[in-house]
């Protein structure tokens, strides 16, 4: 299992929990797991083809990566939104 | 009387209420989404659902519903195209409008495509068969995106529809979306070079409505002319003679006159400020034979405001349809009196993305 932290607003999406152990093998198979189990949070880190959006950083045990990045079961994956977000 | 404006931000939803009758501001009844860009909000009248569609910077776009917009929203289980589905994401949501149908609604979204929904907005699926057309057809973006911003259902029959696309044209169904046809005849793309103009299909539709007592009429704001058609969207002519210029965005209509519509022209393509620093509605009574100035009230002078494609509502009908439109100074501007006379509804709002009356 590995964990995922999350943050405000993404964590309201979840229960109001900041920390989920899921299983998986590689990021997006984690992140998919998380959907399966809060789908209020269905498009918010992934869109609709399975890719981390633009604008959220995933970083895997301090790491940034991708969809695509193996996971272990002792990683932590911590979401972020990117400072290339937002607008004025 | 009171009226509540549902007024789309860069900053996210602000719900307005006020009496028109008073000409005074309305207050601020409640804000919604902040921080986000709310593009769309509108209340269908068959069930008061209240609908918003929102682009988080961050987490993209989706459409939130809810029965009290001062409460909890829903997200909608969609629109969204297919995973896997030549890896299209949803950029936008521009437009939300409900069907000729119990529970049906269409959605309007960048990159161009139209989602229905038949369980009263709570999910959505994608329209094949456009989608097939835009795939085929190498449909270009205007400068606002490829957009599908206006969707003008034939009153009373669900399987009659047609959609303006930026920059890919008219698009018709007479089969309820399972068949498109284009109409394009007459429209004038003077962005284009003589010889391409004929055979192009980058058509920069900014608006489209159609006429409910009349439904074979419809009215465009095209990129850089207004035109009318009265045969259903497949032809069309060039109407804005007497506008200060044929380039703009927002339009609506009086639904009880088949004759009428309104457009706040803009200076042009290069130039997307109110004409001669002065904020003016325009209204034609003869189906754009001729055009009056609807200006009492309204900033005269020093005033260079742009008004965008969804900022512009109405309710009712007649003389005492009310009239409202925002800009992205993020001023917000009404009418109790079909355009006759205007007041501030307020000032100082984010740039206004859309204007609709709940």
């Amino acid at each position: 299992m590995a964990m995922v932290t999350l943050r405000a607003p993404l964590s309201q999406r979840t229960g109001g929990t900041s920390e989920h152990d899921l299983p998986g093998e590689t990021v997006g198979e984690v992140l998919r797991e998380l959907e399966r189990r809060h789908p209020p949070i269905v498009g918010w880190i992934l869109d609709e083809q399975g890719r981390v959006r633009p604008h959220v950083n995933v970083f895997v045990s301090g790491e940034r990566t991708n969809e695509g990045a193996t996971v272990e079961p002792a990683d932590v994956l911590t979401v972020l939104p990117s400072i290339s977000g937002g607008s004025a | 009387m009171t009226s509540e404006l549902l007024v789309g931000t860069k900053k996210g939803l602000f719900v307005l209420r006020g009496d028109p009758s008073a000409g005074e501001p309305f207050e601020i009844a409640n804000r919604a989404f902040p921080g986000d860009v709310v593009e769309f909000a509108m209340r269908d009248p068959r069930t008061g659902r209240y609908f918003a569609s929102h682009t988080s910077g961050f987490y993209g776009p989706r459409l939130m519903y809810t029965d009290d917009p001062a409460g909890e929203w829903t997200q909608a289980e969609g629109p969204a195209f297919p995973e896997g589905d030549d890896a299209q994401t949803l950029e936008r949501i521009w437009m939300i409008r409900p069907g000729e149908a119990d529970g049906l609604l269409y959605a309007g979204v960048a990159p161009a495509a139209l989602f229905t929904s038949t369980d009263d907005g709570a999910s959505w699926s994608l329209n094949d068969a456009l989608w097939k057309e835009h795939q085929a057809g190498d449909w270009q973006p205007g400068a606002g995106g490829l957009a599908l911003h206006s969707i003008c259902p034939w009153p009373g029959d669900p399987q009659r529809l047609a959609v303006g696309v930026s920059a890919a044209g008219v698009w018709i169904t007479d089969d309820g979306g399972q068949t498109w046809r284009s109409g394009f005849t007459g429209l004038v793309p003077e962005y284009m070079p003589d010889d391409a103009r004929e055979d192009t299909n980058v058509l920069c539709v900014h608006n489209m409505h159609r006429a409910p007592t009349r439904p074979e009429r419809l009215f465009m704001q095209f990129h850089g002319n207004v035109y009318r058609s009265d045969d259903e969207g497949s032809s069309w002519i060039e109407i804005q003679a007497g506008l200060p210029s044929g380039f703009g965005f927002p339009m609506a209509l009086d639904p009880a006159d088949a004759d009428n519509a309104y457009v706040i022209p803009l200076v042009g393509a290069e130039d997307r400020v109110t004409p001669d620093a002065q904020v003016r509605v325009y209204e034609t009574r003869d189906a754009g034979s001729t055009w009056t100035a609807r200006g009492d009230g309204l900033p005269a002078d020093e005033a260079y405001l742009t008004v965008l494609r969804q900022a512009f509502g109405s309710a009712g009908e007649g003389a005492a349809m009310e009239l409202y439109f925002g800009a992205t100074s993020g001023d917000v501007f009404g009418s109790p009196d079909a355009g006759a006379s205007w007041f501030q509804v307020h000032e100082r709002l984010a740039p206004v993305t859309s204007v609709r009356v709940a």
